[in-house]
């Protein structure tokens, strides 16, 4: 369009964040700085390492193998659909299961690029249509009418989410879809050259 | 303007009632609306002129009770519209959470509603992004107050029909000793009313979700007609699923939600805005289409991004049937921050089915003809968004559609024209070879007021007006 470009003088709203020099955050035990509600309550904030959480719970009795199984089967979904999570604007995914004493825990750990408030019920039904969400039924406390109560359901993720006290970027505050256009980008400019010799 | 007595504008044209709605054949199974329990205000658009809402408090719950009892019998239904009889006014009647409470409603029920409706919306403010000249300490009429309880609103024909309304409601309030009126606000449509627009020119209600069962047939590109339970409790939604509704199920059936928002438009800035980024009037509807994603007939620019295509704007079988991510992925059209790429993503955000909304309102104030500059009269839009879920329908679209300012990875963004702007944010017109960004953006709007109301059905109404005290 024949519009001039009007450099008004705009406020930066942080300061730049330069990606090239690797930072930490150390995060008050609260998991946030200054208190500031999402729709679902208090927000995290995005650190060098991007946004993420970590939910901790004790699984059911006897439950190790069923939750051991959604592996094969989000392996098999992922291969079937490669952007299955692309919602989620995910770097990565940890599933880990741990003992303390004669109890077996479930760590889920993620680290993307969203508000995870932002996007909770799109994340949900994403789990539910992976069936994701069953993980969770083997785990204690999850509200059984999770299907019809979305807030029992945020309620028990947010109950059982550990903020971390720390984090830290080697190339900090870098989203997924910034590297994915960079190799791209270079694989690009690899072709270019190989179409210059 | 005001809240208060002045005399507002708003732009009401209704397409018609299908034809075939009356005549639909009545179906048995559980997820078939029940039109004479719901009232009228989600299911058909009146053809009004003009309208009047009042925002009244209960001082007495007996004397709410009473109040109510007599507008239920006033109550528009859904049936009565789809009846097919010519009506010259339609009556709906809302309550907050607080007004519940005021007319009796026990502990049990109240609780069981959801946190956001308890809360109300001047408690979310920050969550929903209205702070600064948004926020609610700046509202006005009583709205963000704990003593708002109702809101009656009235459509009307025309403007002697509001106002013979507008004389029977007061005479019947002044029988009503401890109910009264907060603030009220008037609105009439503004010329040409030949379609749907607001005060800044652009063509309004070009996009409206469908119902299921209601005997409308969704425009080509709107996708398939929604679930009821979208927008109704009691009925199954897009997931299949009939979700948790408020106790005593008599008050949750057939009852949806409502928030409500006055956004003034400042149509001196918006103008001046388009005169300094444009030399020439064609220059300047570009920049006014860039920021809405329409151009001001409401054509698309994603079908037609070079030039303003009139004819194409009231082609209902044109005028929807484009996506964003196929055939505009980069917003050279229409840019990824567009009001229109944000209020409705179409193929670029997932789930668009659960995030759907019913619209309804009209502009107040006077218009300001071209030419005439800034008067510094009030004018702008008063408009009601209808759902079933507030968190995950409205206050979604409003966090992070509207004023979430990495929308899209844009960065330091907001809705150009709905969004909160305080001069600090961008808005980017990808452009080839390189984008444009116009920086500092101004507010072309604010938001004066807003409220969440509970829209129920008819023997809900019935329900909660023949309480006791402390029931």
């Amino acid at each position: 369009m024949a519009a001039t470009v009007i450099e008004t003088p705009s406020k930066p709203k942080q300061k730049a964040r330069d990606w090239t020099k690797p930072a930490a955050m150390a995060i008050p035990k609260e998991g946030y700085f200054t208190q500031k509600n999402g729709r679902y309550g208090p927000i995290y904030p995005r650190t060098p390492a991007c946004y993420g959480f970590t939910i901790i719970a004790k699984i059911k009795p006897g439950r190790e193998d069923t939750i051991r199984a959604y592996g094969n089967t989000i392996e098999k979904a992922i291969e079937d659909i490669p952007d299955a999570l692309a919602t989620l604007k995910l770097h990565y995914l940890r599933w880990v299961l741990f003992d303390i004493g004669k109890d077996t825990y479930f760590m889920y750990q993620g680290i993307f690029d969203t508000d995870f408030d932002k996007y909770t019920e799109d994340a949900v039904a994403l789990f539910k249509s992976l069936g994701v969400n069953t993980v969770f039924e083997n785990l204690e406390d999850f509200p059984e009418d999770w299907k019809t109560n979305a807030p029992a359901f945020v309620k028990f993720v947010r109950e059982h989410q550990c903020p971390s006290f720390l984090e830290y970027g080697e190339y900090p505050y870098v989203t997924a879809d910034e590297i994915k256009k960079a190799l791209q980008l270079k694989a690009k400019f690899s072709e270019m050259l190989d179409l210059m010799q | 303007m005001g809240q208060s007595g002045a005399t507002t504008t708003m732009a009401i044209y209704t397409p018609p009632i299908p034809k075939n709605a009356a005549r639909e054949p009545a179906k048995t199974d559980a997820a078939r609306l029940e039109f004479e329990d719901t009232q009228h205000f989600l299911i058909h658009r009146s053809p009004a002129l003009a309208a009047r809402y009042e925002f009244l408090t209960f001082r007495e719950p007996s004397a709410g009770r009473d109040w109510l009892r007599a507008m239920t019998e006033k109550v528009t239904t859904a049936a009565a519209v789809r009846s097919g009889k010519l009506d010259a006014r339609w009556v709906t009647v809302a309550l907050s959470w607080n007004g519940m409470r005021a007319l009796g409603l026990d502990d049990h029920s109240l609780e069981s509603f959801p946190e956001e409706f308890r809360q109300g919306m001047a408690a979310r403010a920050e969550i929903l992004g209205l702070t600064g000249a948004n926020h609610p300490e700046h509202w006005r009429g009583g709205l963000a107050g704990a003593d708002l309880h109702a809101i009656v609103i009235l459509f009307a024909r025309d403007v002697p029909e509001r106002e013979r309304c507008r004389i029977e409601h007061a005479n019947f309030l002044s029988q009503c000793a401890g109910v009264e009126v907060l603030s009220s606000l008037d609105l009439e449509a503004i010329p040409p009313f030949d379609y749907a627009h607001e005060h800044f020119g652009y063509r309004d209600r070009l996009s409206q979700p469908v119902i299921e069962g209601i005997g409308e047939e969704p425009m080509p590109g709107s996708g398939p007609a929604l679930k009821a339970g979208e927008f109704f409790l009691g009925y199954p939604d897009e997931e299949g699923l009939t979700t948790e509704a408020p106790k005593p199920i008599t008050l949750s059936r057939n009852g949806s939600y409502l928030a409500y928002l006055m956004m003034e438009e400042h149509v001196g800035v918006f103008r001046d805005f388009l005169r300094e980024h444009g030399e020439t009037q064609e220059e300047q509807e570009l920049v006014a289409a860039k920021l809405m994603g329409r151009w001001r007939s409401g054509a698309p620019l994603v079908l037609t991004p070079e030039k303003d295509d009139p004819n194409l704007a009231g082609d209902y079988q044109r005028t929807n049937d484009f996506d964003f991510g196929k055939m505009d992925p980069y917003g050279y059209a229409c840019p990824l921050g567009s009001h229109i790429r944000r209020m409705n993503p179409r193929d670029t955000a997932a789930n668009m089915n659960r995030r759907k909304m019913i619209r309804r309102g009209g502009t107040y104030g006077p218009p300001l003809p071209e030419g005439v500059p800034e008067d510094g009269r009030e004018r702008g839009i008063a408009a009601f968004v209808g759902c079933a879920s507030l968190v995950r329908q409205f206050e979604f679209a409003m966090n992070v559609w509207t004023n979430d300012p990495n929308f899209h990875e844009l960065g330091n963004e907001r809705d150009p024209i709905f969004g909160t702007q305080d001069g600090t944010f961008d808005m980017t017109i990808p452009k080839r070879p390189i984008r444009k960004k116009i920086k500092g953006l101004p507010a072309f709007t604010t938001i004066r007021g807003g409220a969440y109301f509970f829209l129920p059905g008819i023997n809900a109404l019935r329900y909660l007006a023949s309480l006791a005290n402390g029931s």
